[in-house]
C-alpha cells in the first residue's frame, strides 16, 4: 500500500535553482555540502552543475602510503620508506598485510574527506556496496587497494566493462572462491553471485535457476592470482571446456565450451553477453542506483515513469553509468519535493558529511602519520555505526539498500542511535585527539561566515538551512533561540551585543566563555535532532 | 502409550480442538493446562524466557551431526572433510549418531539432559541463496510466499496487543525482545514496526537530550522523521531499565574468552537475571559460509568448520551453567538455526556449497532429551546437486515452542505460523503443555517396486488422524503432493506415477502427527 502518490517524471527539472534545490543535490552526491559549495553551483546554474558532478576525467588521488611502523613484522617491508606507497610492493607477510589493509581504509577515509565536487566518491562506495568484498576475508592487502582502486577508475564508466574486470579481480577471485573453482568440482560462489547480487538481482523479473548457477560455474573454472605480480591469470588445465547449458530464462543459450589461453576469456565475454542482454540486468541496475541516490520505495509509477525508461537509456548506452545518472539527477523526479530529505544519511554520510560541512580542520598534508591517525578514529567510529568500510557484512553489502522493508531505516536502531548521537556530540564539544591535533568543529569559525552572525533569527535560519534534511518549526527555533543564544532572556539585541564583544574584545573572557558555549550548545542540539539524520 | 491415547485418557472430551488449517502440517490436541492458563492469565503471563542464536552462512549439517549408521557413503561423499568416526563424539544411549569433536560442551549438555537435536530442518522446495533463505526462516514463510513480518514479531503483535502504544505498563515494563547486536533483524519485525530493540552493550546504555518536536510533513521524508523520533523514544524509555538490569548482577560463572557467541549470550544471562521480563533474546554468529578450507586437510576434527562449531558449543554449554549458577535455569529455553545447510558432497576447495535441511538444536533444562527423527540418508554416490531432504518443517518446531513453552493457545498459534504445523516434543513436563515423545517407531512406510521405473506403490501405516505424504527430489525440491487428509488408524497403499520423472534419487517423506519417516526411492 503506499502512503503517498505523486506523478514521478524523467522530465529534466525546471523549477527554481534555489538554495533548497543546490543543497539537495549537493547533499545526495557529496559527503555533506560545504557553504562554498552550495554558493558555487548556485551561481554556476543547473546544467553546468550537473556536468561539473558527473565528470568523469577529474585525476586520481595518489595511493595510499606507509605510515606504520612494521618492525614487529617478521618480514617487515623495509624496502618501503615511511610516506612511499606500498600498493605496488607484493609482501605478504601477514602483519604488514594487516598494516596496510588499515591504511587503506584511513587513506579511503582521506580521500572522502579530501573529495572534490564531484560524484565520484559516492559512487565509489556504491560499487563497493554493489561488488560486495570485505578486506578481512581477502587478506592480501594489494588486492583490497587493486580492487577499490578498479571500483574508483571505472566510477563513472562503463558497467559491463567493470563487471567483467570485476570477475578477473584477484580480491574478487579470493573472495567469492574463484580461484578455487576448477573443472573437477566447481565452487558456485561466485557464478551465484553474479547473478544474484551483481546484475541479474532477485527482481520479480528475474528467473535464473539453480542449474544456470552450476554452467555459469563452469564457465568461470581456471582462474588464479599471482601474489607476486598481484595479477590473476588463466590456467586452461582447470577450465571446465564442455559445453554450458543454460535455463529458459537466458533462451536456452549453450556456451560453447574452449579449451587453451584464450577459453576463459572468450567464455566469459559470452557469459556477460549473456547476463547483459537480459531485460533484468539494467531494470536491476536502475533500481539500485535509484535507491542509492533517490529513495528505496519503488513505487508501480516510479517503476514505470523512472525505472523502466532509465532502463531503456543504459541499454541504449551500452551500459555507461555516466548517461543514466545524468538523466536521474536531473530529472524533474529527483528534485520533486517528496524526495527531498527522505534518505536517512549512512553513517559515511553523516560523520563525513559532519567534518566537511562543519570544515573540521586536519594537520598539514606532509604530517601523514597524525593525519592517518585522525581517519583511524572515523574508521572505527563508522565501524561502531555499523558501516565498516571494506568490511561490509557479507556479499550482498549493507542492509540499508536491499532489504525490505526497512532499507535506510536499518541503519538506525536502539543501539547505533545514541552512539550516532555520542560521535556528534563528541565532535562538537570534547573533539578527539590524535597527535597533539584535536579534530573538533570549530563553531565561532562556522557562524562567523554566515551573513550576520549577531542576529539571532538570520543566525538560526541559515544554520538549519544549511545543516538539517527538514526545516523546524519557527516556534521551535523561537524556543530554541531564548533557551540557548539569549540565556533565557527575550530581547535579541542580548544575543547582539555578546556577538559583537566577542569579535571586538575576545579578551572579555567571560563573554568569550558564554559565546563559545552557546554556539556550542546550539549546534549540539541541532545535530542531536532526528531531522539532522536526514539528507 | 500412543500419544493419542494417552490425551483421550487424561483430557475432558471438550478440551480436543481439532483443527484443519490449510492442510498442511497439524496440531490437534490443546491441552488442559495450557487452556486453564490461557483463561486465567493475562497472555504472556509466565515467566519463560526464549532464546535464538542464529549461526550466519548457513551451517553444515553433515560435519556437525555424524551419521554414523552410514559412516562408509559419508566417507565417500565428504572424501577430502569427513570426520573420523573415532574423534566423533558418543552421546549416551546413542548408537548411530555423534558429534563433531569441537563440540565437547554440548555432548555434555547432551548427556546431562538439556539438549535435544532435530534432525533435518528445512521446508519443501529449498532456496539456497542466503538471503532469500535467511527471510524465509526468519519471516517463517512458505519457499516461495514473501512476508515483511517476521515470526517472533507476529507472536509479540498478538501478545502485546497495540505495541508500543501503551507500553511499557506493570504487566510489561521491559522490552519485548532484545537483540544483541546492533542490527534489528526480520526475526523481530512486527506488523508496524520492530518489536524488539537492539543493543550490543548494555552498560553504556546513556540518556539523550530531550527533543523538541514539530509535526512531521506528510511525505517520505516525515515518514523517516518519524521513524528516527520513535527509535529516540524508545532508546530513552528502555536505557534506565536495561542498565539497572544488567547492574544488578555481580557475579556470573566462567564464559570462554575470545568467543563473540559467549559474549552474547553472557549479556543475555545477566538481563534475565537482572529482572527483565523481556520475552525473547535473539543473538547471532557469523562464518558457516563455509566454501572452501573449512576443514584441514588429513586433519579433518580442525579448520574453521571446528573453530566454529567450538564457539558454538562453548558458548552454549558456559550459558547454561550459568543460567544454573544464576537460579534462572528453568526459565530458559533456547535454539539454534541457520539458513540452510551444505550440500551433501564436498567440493574440491575443501568445503561445501550451499544446500537444504539440516540439524538445530533446542537446550535447556527443560527440555525433553534426545534426537527427534533419523539420520539423513547419503546416496552411495552422491552427485554435486544432492540435497538432504527435510524431515521437520522448520515451522513446526518454532509453532512447538509457541505453544507448548511459550503457552501460545492455538488461535493465537493460527495467526503466528499463519497455518498449522506438526507439534514435537521438545520441551518436557512443567511446561505449558507436554508432546510426549515417541520412541524410534516401526517401519511406517514401504515403497515397491524400488528401483521403480513408472509406478511406485507406498504401503504406508498411520495412527489415525492427520496424514501427510509428500515426494521430493534429489535436490529437496517438492515433486508432489500424494495425500494430505484424515485418515482412521490402519495400513492403506498409495501409487505414485513417476514415469515422466528424470531417473535418479526421490524421497517418500510420510507424516502423521508427531511422527514422520523418509524413505529414498531410485527412479530407473
Amino acid at each position: 500500500m503506499r502512503q503517498f502518490q505523486f506523478y514521478p517524471s524523467l522530465n529534466p527539472y525546471a523549477g527554481p535553482w534555489d538554495y533548497s534545490a543546490v543543497r539537495h543535490l549537493l547533499k545526495r552526491t557529496l559527503y555533506g555540502a560545504t557553504r562554498n559549495d552550495i554558493t558555487q553551483f548556485l551561481a554556476q546554474g543547473f546544467s553546468a552543475s550537473i556536468d561539473q558532478l558527473i565528470d568523469e576525467t577529474r585525476p586520481l588521488p595518489a595511493p595510499p602510503v606507509k605510515e606504520y611502523n612494521s618492525s614487529a613484522a617478521a618480514n617487515p617491508d623495509t624496502a618501503i620508506a615511511l610516506g612511499q606507497t606500498w600498493v605496488n610492493d607484493p609482501n605478504t607477510d601477514g602483519t604488514i598485510a594487516s598494516f596496510r589493509r588499515s591504511s587503506f581504509k584511513k587513506w579511503w577515509i582521506g580521500t572522502m574527506i579530501g573529495q572534490e565536487k564531484n560524484i565520484r566518491e559516492k559512487m565509489t562506495l556504491f560499487w563497493h556496496n554493489h561488488f560486495s568484498t570485505e578486506s578481512n576475508e581477502v587478506g592480501n592487502a594489494q588486492y583490497v587497494y587493486k580492487h577499490h582502486n578498479l571500483l574508483r577508475t571505472n566510477a563513472l564508466g562503463n558497467i559491463k566493462a567493470l563487471t567483467k574486470s570485476v570477475t578477473l579481480d584477484p580480491a574478487m577471485l579470493v573472495y567469492l572462491n574463484g580461484q578455487n573453482n576448477n573443472k573437477t568440482a566447481p565452487d558456485e560462489n561466485y557464478s551465484r553471485e553474479i547473478q544474484e547480487l551483481f546484475v541479474i538481482g532477485k527482481g520479480p523479473g528475474a528467473g535464473f535457476t539453480e542449474g544456470d548457477v552450476i554452467a555459469a560455474a563452469k564457465v568461470l573454472t581456471g582462474w588464479r592470482n599471482n601474489a607476486t605480480t598481484i595479477t590473476s591469470f588463466f590456467d586452461p588445465n582447470r577450465h571446465d571446456t564442455s559445453n554450458k547449458q543454460f535455463s529458459s530464462f537466458y533462451n536456452n543459450k549453450i556456451i560453447t565450451g574452449r579449451a587453451g589461453a584464450t577459453a576463459g576469456d572468450l567464455e566469459l565475454n559470452d557469459l556477460l553477453d549473456m547476463l547483459f542482454s537480459t531485460q533484468e540486468a539494467a531494470l536491476f541496475l536502475c533500481r539500485k542506483l535509484y535507491i542509492w541516490f533517490v529513495y528505496y520505495e519503488i513505487t508501480p509509477e516510479v517503476e514505470a515513469e523512472i525505472i523502466v525508461p532509465l532502463a531503456q537509456l543504459m541499454r541504449a548506452n551500452n551500459f555507461e553509468v555516466k548517461p543514466v545518472l545524468k538523466a536521474l539527477l536531473s530529472s524533474e523526479h529527483f528534485f520533486d519535493a517528496m524526495n527531498r530529505g527522505c534518505q536517512i544519511k549512512s553513517p559515511v554520510d553523516m560523520l563525513i558529511g559532519m567534518i566537511r560541512e562543519f570544515e573540521v580542520a586536519f594537520p598539514p598534508a606532509i604530517q601523514f602519520q597524525n593525519n592517518y591517525g585522525h581517519w583511524n578514529l572515523l574508521v572505527g567510529y563508522l565501524n561502531n555505526l555499523q558501516q565498516n568500510i571494506a568490511d561490509p557484512p557479507d556479499v550482498s553489502g549493507w542492509k540499508a539498500y536491499y532489504q525490505d522493508p526497512s532499507y535506510y531505516e536499518y541503519w538506525i536502531n536502539t543501539d547505533t542511535l545514541p552512539k550516532r548521537i555520542q560521535y556528534l556530540d563528541n565532535l562538537v564539544l570534547t573533539g578527539y585527539t590524535f597527535g597533539g591535533f584535536k579534530m573538533i568543529v570549530d563553531g565561532p569559525a562556522y557562524i562567523r561566515k554566515f551573513s550576520a552572525p549577531g542576529d539571532p533569527n538570520k543566525l538560526i535560519d541559515d544554520i538549519t538551512q544549511h545543516i538539517l534534511g527538514l526545516p523546524i518549526s519557527v516556534s521551535h527555533k523561537a524556543q530554541l533561540k531564548k533557551d540557548i543564544l539569549l540565556a533565557g532572556q527575550s530581547e535579541d539585541y542580548y544575543w547582539t551585543t555578546a556577538w559583537d564583544t566577542f569579535v571586538q574584545t575576545p579578551s572579555n573572557m567571560a563573554n568569550t566563555t558564554f559565546v563559545n558555549n552557546a554556539i556550542k550548545n546550539l549546534i549540539r542540539y541541532l545535530v542531536d535532532l532526528p531531522e539532522y539524520q536526514l539528507s | 502409550m500412543k500419544r493419542r491415547n494417552f490425551l483421550r485418557g487424561y483430557l475432558p472430551a471438550g478440551m480436543m480442538v481439532p483443527s484443519f488449517v490449510n492442510g498442511m502440517g497439524f496440531k490437534v490436541f490443546e491441552t488442559g493446562h495450557s487452556f486453564l492458563q490461557n483463561m486465567l492469565l493475562p497472555p504472556g503471563d509466565n515467566d519463560r524466557v526464549f532464546v535464538i542464536i542464529q549461526l550466519n552462512g548457513g551451517n553444515d549439517g553433515l560435519n556437525t551431526i555424524i551419521p554414523l549408521d552410514q559412516f562408509p557413503k559419508y566417507v565417500n561423499a565428504r572424501k577430502n572433510i569427513y570426520i573420523d568416526e573415532t574423534k566423533a563424539l558418543k552421546l549416551n544411549g546413542i548408537n548411530h549418531t555423534a558429534l563433531h569433536p569441537a563440540m565437547k560442551g554440548m555432548q555434555e549438555l547432551f548427556n546431562e539432559g538439556k539438549l535435544h537435536i532435530v534432525q533435518s530442518v528445512g521446508y519443501p522446495q529449498p532456496n539456497f541463496s542466503h538471503f532469500r533463505a535467511t527471510d524465509i526462516w526468519m519471516s517463517a514463510s512458505d519457499s516461495r510466499q514473501v512476508l515483511s513480518t517476521g515470526w517472533v514479531g507476529r507472536y509479540l503483535d498478538e501478545t502485546y496487543p497495540g505495541f508500543p502504544t501503551g507500553y511499557p505498563n506493570s504487566t510489561m515494563p521491559d522490552p519485548l525482545a532484545i537483540q544483541i547486536g546492533s542490527v534489528t533483524s526480520l526475526t523481530l519485525q512486527g506488523g508496524a514496526q520492530p518489536m524488539g530493540m537492539s543493543i550490543s552493550n548494555p552498560g553504556a546504555f546513556y540518556n539523550f537530550v530531550n527533543n523538541q518536536a514539530d509535526p512531521a510533513p506528510n511525505s517520505y521524508a516525515g515518514k523517516e522523521l518519524t521513524f528516527i523520533r520513535e527509535m529516540t523514544r524508545q532508546t530513552q524509555q528502555f536505557g534506565d531499565v536495561i542498565r539497572n538490569a544488567n547492574a544488578k548482577v555481580t557475579a556470573q560463572s566462567t564464559y570462554p574468552t575470545g568467543n563473540p557467541l559467549a559474549d552474547q549470550l553472557k549479556i543475555v544471562a545477566r538481563l534475565i537475571k537482572g529482572g527483565l521480563k523481556t520475552k525473547i533474546y535473539m543473538v547471532s554468529y557469523g562464518g558457516f559460509d563455509t566454501h572452501a578450507n573449512q576443514a584441514v586437510s588429513g586433519d579433518t576434527a580442525t579448520g574453521s568448520h571446528a573453530r566454529l562449531l567450538g564457539n558454538v558449543s562453548g558458548a552454549i554449554k558456559a550459558f547454561q551453567d550459568d543460567l544454573k549458577y544464576l537460579g534462572v535455569e528453568d526459565r530458559v529455553l533456547g535454539m539454534t538455526f541457520s539458513e540452510f545447510g551444505r550440500r551433501i558432497l564436498s567440493n574440491a576447495s575443501l568445503g561445501t556449497d550451499h544446500g537444504a535441511a539440516a540439524p538445530l538444536f533446542v537446550f535447556g533444562s527443560k527440555v525433553q532429551p534426545g534426537i527427534s527423527g533419523t539420520n539423513p540418508i547419503i546416496p552411495s554416490n552422491a552427485t554435486v546437486g544432492d540435497n538432504i531432504p527435510y524431515q521437520y518443517d522448520f515451522r513446526s518446531v518454532y509453532a512447538s515452542i509457541l505453544s507448548n513453552w511459550l503457552c501460545v493457545n492455538s488461535a493465537t498459534l493460527n495467526s503466528v505460523m499463519l497455518k498449522n504445523f506438526q507439534d514435537l516434543p521438545l520441551t518436557k513436563t512443567g511446561t505449558c503443555s507436554v508432546v510426549n515423545p515417541v520412541g524410534n517407531p516401526d517401519q511406517l512406510i514401504v515403497a515397491y517396486p524400488n528401483p521403480f521405473h513408472k509406478n511406485v506403490t507406498i504401503q504406508f501405516k498411520t495412527n489415525g488422524g492427520h496424514t501427510l505424504i509428500q515426494v521430493l527430489d534429489g535436490a529437496g525440491r517438492l515433486v508432489k503432493i500424494l495425500l494430505d487428509r484424515e485418515f482412521d488408524p490402519g495400513t492403506f497403499r498409495v501409487d505414485f506415477n513417476g514415469e515422466h520423472l528424470p531417473a535418479g534419487i526421490y524421497y517418500i517423506r510420510f507424516q502423521n502427527l508427531v511422527l514422520q519417516q523418509v524413505k529414498s526411492v531410485l527412479k530407473v
